[in-house]
């Protein structure tokens, strides 16, 4: 085990799919011998060469269908598009190439790629450069979405992806980027299921179900909920699509009370779609009305003190779920 | 090197009976789609039969083609076979996308067709990919994407030229400039004569070729092709030709003059060729009618099987969403 950053934990799995199968390549914008712009690919340009570690030009459409091209082909291909905003500019090709291309074909092929991205607020980068767009790629057949909450998800579901046979978007938080954990890089051959949900704190009054930087946020409400004798169990959704509904099913028989948290916005996202699907099967399974937790209905604003506001926090959290609870008390 | 066309009879004679297999599906495929056999809607290549042959036949089975909407001819040039091809545009289970992809989706891996593409422009990253692949693996792998003068004004057709450009990749940019994007003439959406010049701002060289003419074309793309096997980087290949047909099949064509309407076949590849070459290349009039004979039947077996496939099992709808 080593305690290493959320950025260093996608760097050694790039690093360490790339040394087990010559096959996998990285290409995207600033990927080569600048080592990306937050260090995310530092020392892979020297070691595996410009053949297999390629900078783009700035032309997501472009590389990402290209990298479609280079999956159906035979080739293993990562590719990073920096911000999670800049995916609309390669929509085509992960939306009507990808996603489509083996059932539209008839079988004939398989797209193994990945397409990495920093997405979701806590920078301060405005409007343009902290979306998450979890929702609109959970629509899509063929695809699958997976946003890792900690460094070790990131090492795992990165490793995962890249040797799953489906194209695979990794949606990373750029909040998250600096974090630290612990990381067992020396873990090679096993055998991660992609799309499995997790508990990652155990408790009998609420189930607060988080995607993405939103787990650390859920896991911090979890403390405050402790203080006024509320146990909280803590569900990491990891995979948007497709999502896991048993483990988040077996957390909610349990406490009869369930909000869901994401930074996507609240209409037709990843909560919706949970808590309509617990609903169709069973009402009784709830106790109190479930919630969902989520951004305003507005982009995402630049000033600190805005997006403080903005993006959903342990606090936030906290408030919303302890009105649920008093609410019908 | 690929074989010299001058002196191969053999070639020449392939050329010329893949146009006519060309002529005879697509002509099959609009006669069944009148007929309401066929659903959806279809995008025929009847006028551009040269620019499929000429290209594909410069290329190896291991190469590999993308192409658009209008893909039957290049489909079938590269060595797809024509009863599958059928099956598919009838919906059926036999089709090679089990009725999932239609008309615009027809693929054959196994002969390096990796798919006619309906988002139009996608084509050219997509072979830019295969030639990546061909690069990063060594291999002497070329791929040509297929693409109309409708897409060159696309943002992605600058972006996979720049990209194949800066890496040097074994790729063929083949513009079938057939006169119209979709129902709007040349002049109305490009700003210049030829979609080749484009090719110089890259840094490559791009070429216009007579896309009445197989061996012109098939000439000038054999060039392009042995320049990206050997390491040399892209063309541009654009072949000057003419869409007998509409957009789409039923399309009124308001847009068309109508001395264009009524005589499409003054611009007749297939024609071209009997005229200029059969006699350099030893083709007799019974060779000729041979020829016909022999594509028609396969025309007409291809129809016979399509016909005779099932309808696609309800299952087809969930296989192959994901891979396992």
């Amino acid at each position: 085990m080593a305690r290493i950053k959320y950025f260093q934990a996608l760097q050694n799995a790039i690093q360490s799919e790339m040394e087990r199968d010559e096959n996998v390549v990285l290409f995207g914008e600033d990927v080569g011998e600048s080592g990306g712009i937050f260090s995310q690919t530092r020392g892979l340009y020297k070691q595996f060469g410009s053949c297999r570690v390629r900078d783009t030009p700035i032309a997501e459409n472009g590389f990402v269908s290209a990298a479609v091209g280079a999956a159906m082909t035979g080739l293993r291909p990562i590719v990073e598009v920096g911000f999670e905003d800049f995916l609309t500019a390669c929509m085509d090709p992960l939306v009507n190439q990808a996603a489509k291309l083996r059932f539209m074909l008839g079988g004939q092929v398989t797209v193994p790629m990945v397409v990495y991205t920093f997405g979701g607020g806590g920078l301060n980068a405005g409007p343009q450069h902290s979306q998450s767009f979890v929702s609109w790629f959970s629509q899509v057949p063929g695809l699958k979405v997976v946003l890792p909450a900690t460094p070790a998800d990131v090492f795992s579901m990165t490793k995962a992806a890249v040797r799953d046979d489906n194209p695979v978007i990794v949606l990373l938080s750029k909040k998250l980027i600096g974090s630290s954990g612990e990381v067992d890089t020396d873990k090679n051959n096993f055998d991660i299921d992609l799309e499995s949900a997790y508990v990652t704190d155990h408790g009998d009054d609420v189930t607060l179900v988080a995607f993405g930087a939103m787990v650390t946020a859920a896991i911090e409400a979890r403390s405050k909920l402790a203080e006024i004798g509320c146990n909280a169990e803590v569900v990491n959704g990891c995979c948007a699509n497709p999502y896991d509904i048993a483990t988040i099913k077996t957390s909610v028989k349990k406490t009869g009370r369930l909000a869901v948290v994401h930074e996507a916005h609240l209409p037709c996202g990843p909560g919706a779609e949970i808590i309509a699907s617990l609903v169709e099967e069973d009402t009784s399974i709830f106790k109190l009305p479930p919630i969902r937790i989520t951004p305003p209905f507005a982009p995402s604003p630049f000033a600190p003190n805005l997006e403080r506001e903005y993006l959903p926090s342990g606090e936030s959290i906290f408030r919303s779920v302890s009105s649920m609870l008093n609410r019908h008390s | 090197m690929c074989p010299d066309i001058d002196d191969n009879s053999i070639l020449a004679k392939k050329l010329y009976h893949n146009m006519l297999l060309i002529r005879g599906f697509e002509t099959a495929a609009a006669k069944q789609y009148r007929d309401g056999n066929m659903p959806g809607f279809i995008h025929l290549s009847l006028g551009q039969e040269a620019c499929a042959v000429g290209a594909c036949l410069a290329l190896k089975k291991e190469d590999y083609i993308t192409s658009t909407h209008r893909g039957h001819g290049h489909c079938l040039a590269k060595g797809a076979d024509p009863k599958l091809m059928m099956a598919e545009l009838f919906g059926k289970s036999d089709g090679y996308c089990k009725g999932r992809g239609g008309s615009m989706h027809i693929a054959d891996p196994s002969v390096g067709v990796l798919g006619a593409n309906g988002i139009v422009g996608q084509s050219l990253p997509l072979a830019v990919g295969a030639a990546l692949t061909a690069q990063v693996k060594g291999n002497s792998s070329v791929a040509l994407a297929f693409f109309g003068e409708g897409a060159s004004g696309a943002g992605v057709v600058h972006e996979a030229m720049n990209m194949a450009a800066l890496w040097s990749l074994p790729v063929v940019f083949f513009c079938e400039a057939n006169r119209y994007a979709e129902l709007s003439p040349y002049e109305t959406h490009c700003p210049i004569d030829k979609i080749s010049q484009r090719a110089a701002s890259y840094g490559f060289p791009g070429v216009t070729v007579n896309g009445e003419d197989v061996i012109e074309v098939y000439r000038e793309t054999e060039k392009a092709v042995v320049r990206a096997r050997n390491g040399k980087g892209p063309t541009l290949v654009e072949a000057k030709t003419m869409r007998w047909g509409g957009h789409y099949e039923g399309d009124p064509q308001k847009y068309k003059s109508a001395a264009e309407l009524e005589n499409p076949q003054s611009f007749d590849p297939v024609a071209f060729f009997e005229k200029n070459y059969s006699a350099d290349y030893g083709i007799s009039a019974s060779d000729i009618r041979k020829t016909y004979a022999r594509t028609e039947k396969i025309i007409k077996d291809a129809v016979i099987f399509a016909e005779k496939s099932s309808l696609s099992p309800s299952k087809n709808i969930f296989n192959d969403v994901y891979a396992p």
